[in-house]
């Protein structure tokens, strides 16, 4: 009886926790600290695991990398000399970190993700906090679209090879 | 067991209670004021107005754009103006727009906002608005609330009567306040009534490529053709033009125009006249005008040079136009909904004439006229008066409509609104406005279906309404509740310049299609450049060209050196940001112009022309970023017969 009566509790414990969050899930609702004891959350930071380590934004899963492909590459180059290059060199560190070896230090879903939701990534995903405090300064959304920012990702496996 | 039944039902009992308590509290904000004015105009923090209002600039020559019920001011569009805070007029691109016969003219008085329309409803594409002085017509494309179109038109004076548009924006129409010699001549000013014309245009919006052109005109008697509209539904092929000044007055009108009893509303069947311009019925007549353009691709002002124009004589076109007698001066003229009736503001009158189409057209096939001025029959009053509203308040200006079969007419010199009934003529409410209304508007109040929830005031004294600033006010406008049987004021909020019309648009038809960048893919300007490494500085002789790119927090180039006294400047900045509201801006000391603004994915060029030695500092001016105070360079000047070389660079 003991035990049931602890669960009732946690019952509604926890559905006052889910309520507080539905009822008044605003804007300002999104804050994870709030549900921090809510059962789904598995990390300090309110985030997946799946999150944790491939980024906040539209790729949700593993995606299946083929070979690299040649066009992508080209269209790739072109997207990061036009909309990227500004802050970012292969080799060196300027406004933002190198890229060359970007494929070789992040999953492939956390570069699609970063590029694709920078803003979100910012606010919540720890290693972007990282970079926030090393760079100073936040990256812009450049608003690309799912498929350039594959390309992009091809153009970076390309140069992750050449060196 | 029934215990734990017992416990699980209470526990059940208080998560409802919870759960109508977290509600309740949740909601308190947004239930606990209504039913007064406040609760009606607030729109809370973060959440969007239901109308876009879009109300003429008057002399500011520009166009703002405000939220409805809020009266929250969004932008102002530069028109017909210079802006040195957008750059309009300034930039290289844009100078062009504000090119006419008469030269640079980098100012007009805005007059009338009009949205395009498809059948007879507001479609979110265009809003159209007038520039009085120096007669043009400016086309305002809503997808990013820009400028995209200014034509001028030939023949005119005072283009006050513009710009309505037709039912399908076939024609944008427009006719001249103040008549001119017809084509412009030297004559004595004496010479009046033989000499002076006016003219009414019919502005043609290509369907496919959605560009003006100004298709013909008519050439009617030298009268001032003060407002207009055109007809929806059974009239759609008629657009309605008052007239005063029948007298033909040049001199102290204030008094030598007011003496008729009954001036003209001009009736034009547009759809006839189409049919004598392909006839050949129009004679071609040189004629001077401007129609700039900002081409699609470079979003850089393309100035077309017209010479010559169509014209239609209403004695070579007969059944093309009629004159209705309208008592005294009469300024709006206004077509309800339904499109049977056509209401004249006469402005000294003490009625409000209301003239009905189908015994219009009738009166047309009985031959019922009372004479002809210069090929235009004249109908007889009484064969084409619906009714006339008594006691409508003094200096009746101008109608507009609800969905309910009301009509709300502003009074200037009573300073009130009068809301009377279609069809029995009665007054049934009256509301007072602070002070002396001009136009007044209704959101869809022109169209097949208005909203008949809100009307603004747009009034030309305010006086005492706001904290004074000195002799010159603000304009106000006025929001009033019309949903229910009486006029209910909601709110004041001040205006830019003085708003003589507006037009207001449910908000969902516009937001679906506005855009938030430009596709930097997209960008065809010729001194574009698609990414930093492609910033450079080029010599042609004294010009020297800056290729700049602008990216959060740094230009590139931003140190620049090899520029002399006596050289011509052009900075060429490509913002090669791809994110919503995130223009940048470009200032350097000493220029003598504008700022530049550039938006995401645009290019645009400023020149400059530096006349001592030194270095130039040079800044974002347009806050884009927690590093946009570094956003800043240098520009070395020096002098006229320096060996400096030309040198430019980036973080070295």
């Amino acid at each position: 009886m003991n035990h049931l009566k602890k669960i009732s509790i946690l019952f509604v414990f926890v559905a006052i926790g889910l309520l507080i969050f539905v009822a008044c899930s605003d804007n300002t609702a999104q804050d994870p600290s709030k549900f921090s004891n809510a059962k789904q959350v598995e990390n300090t930071y309110g985030l997946t695991d799946f999150e944790l380590v491939n980024g906040i934004g539209p790729i949700k899963q593993k995606i299946d990398l083929g070979p690299i492909d040649p066009a992508l590459v080209k269209k790739g180059q072109e997207i990061f000399d036009t909309k990227c290059a500004s802050c970012h060199k292969l080799d060196e560190k300027y406004v933002g970190p190198p890229q060359r070896d970007v494929y070789k230090r992040r999953s492939p879903e956390f570069i699609l993700n970063f590029m694709l939701n920078p803003e979100e990534n910012y606010k919540k995903h720890p290693e972007a906090k990282k970079l926030l405090g090393e760079y100073l300064t936040q990256m812009p959304n450049q608003n690309l679209t799912i498929d350039e920012a594959k390309a992009m990702l091809d153009y970076f496996r390309k140069v992750a090879d050449e060196k | 067991m029934k215990n734990i039944s017992k416990k699980n039902l209470l526990s059940a009992l208080g998560i409802l209670f919870l759960i109508a308590l977290v509600y309740a509290g949740c909601n308190q904000s947004k239930s606990s004021l209504t039913g007064d004015a406040a609760s009606q105009v607030y729109v809370a923090p973060g959440t969007y107005d239901e109308f876009y209002a879009f109300m003429s600039g008057g002399f500011s020559g520009q166009l703002t754009v405000y939220g409805l019920p809020s009266g929250r001011k969004f932008k102002v569009i530069s028109v017909f103006s210079q802006n040195p805070e957008t750059s309009w007029g300034y930039s290289e691109e844009t100078k062009g727009m504000l090119n006419t016969s008469y030269g640079f003219a980098p100012w007009d008085d805005a007059h009338h906002p009009q949205l395009s329309m498809t059948d007879g409803m507001a479609d979110g594409r265009f809003v159209f608005i007038n520039g009085n002085n120096t007669p043009r017509i400016a086309k305002i494309d809503l997808k990013d609330f820009e400028t995209t179109e200014i034509i001028e038109l030939p023949n005119s004076g005072g283009n006050h009567a513009s710009p309505f548009v037709t039912e399908n924006t076939e024609y944008i129409v427009a006719s001249t306040r103040f008549s001119v010699p017809i084509p412009q001549d030297d004559v004595p000013i004496s010479s009046y009534k033989e000499n002076f014309s006016g003219s009414i245009s019919f502005v043609k919006l290509d369907p496919g490529t959605e560009k003006m052109n100004v298709e013909f005109q008519i050439i009617v008697p030298g009268f001032n053709y003060d407002l207009a509209r055109a007809g929806k539904g059974p009239s759609k092929d008629w657009a309605f033009f008052t007239s005063y000044n029948t007298e033909q007055a040049h001199t102290l009108l204030e008094i030598n125009a007011s003496r008729n009893d009954k001036d003209f509303v001009a009736a034009v069947n547009w759809k006839l006249a189409e049919k004598y311009l392909k006839e050949g019925k129009a004679k071609t007549m040189p004629a001077e005008y401007y129609r700039n353009y900002m081409d699609e691709k470079t979003h850089s002002a393309v100035s077309e040079k017209n010479t010559q124009v169509k014209v239609l004589y209403p004695e070579d076109c007969p059944g093309m136009i009629y004159y209705i007698p309208t008592p005294k001066s009469p300024h709006g003229v206004d077509v309800d909904p339904s499109g049977e009736y056509i209401v004249a503001g006469g402005k000294l009158a003490s009625v409000i004439p209301v003239h009905s189409f189908s015994k219009m057209i009738k009166a047309i096939e009985d031959k019922q006229f009372d004479g002809e001025i210069d090929g235009i029959p004249i109908l007889k009053y009484d064969a084409v008066i619906a009714g006339e509203v008594q006691n409508p308040g003094l200096g009746p200006l101008h109608t507009e409509f609800d969905d309910n079969g009301f009509a709300y007419t502003s009074a200037f010199i009573s300073s009130e609104i009068v809301k009377w009934k279609l069809g029995t003529w009665e007054v049934v409410d009256r509301i007072p406005a602070y002070y002396s209304i001009g136009h007044l508007m209704i959101p869809g109040g022109d169209t097949k279906k208005p909203f008949g929830k809100y009307v603004v005031a747009l009034n030309k004294i305010t006086k005492d309404r706001y904290l004074p600033t000195g002799p010159e006010l603000t304009h106000s406008a006025q929001l009033i509740d019309i949903s229910g049987d009486k006029m209910k004021l909601l709110l004041d909020f001040p205006t830019a310049g003085e708003p003589h019309y507006a037009q207001a648009i449910r908000a969902d038809l516009i937001i679906e299609k506005a855009i938030k960048f430009y596709r930097i893919e997209d960008n065809h300007h010729p001194h574009s450049i698609k990414g930093e490494k492609e910033s450079k500085v080029v010599r042609e002789g004294n010009v020297v060209r800056v290729y700049m790119t602008a990216m959060r927090s740094h230009f590139s180039p931003d140190n620049i050196e090899g520029v002399k006294v006596g050289d011509v400047v052009y900075f060429h900045i490509t913002n090669l940001e791809q994110d919503w509201d995130v223009p940048h801006g470009f200032a350097i000391k000493g220029m003598n112009n504008s700022e530049l603004l550039i938006m995401p994915g645009a290019t645009r060029t400023i020149k400059w022309e530096p006349k001592k030695v030194g270095v130039y500092p040079f800044y974002c001016s347009d806050f884009c970023s927690a590093l946009h105070q570094e956003m800043s360079g240098y520009v070395r000047v020096s002098p006229a017969n320096s060996n400096v070389p030309l040198a430019f660079s980036l973080g070295k």
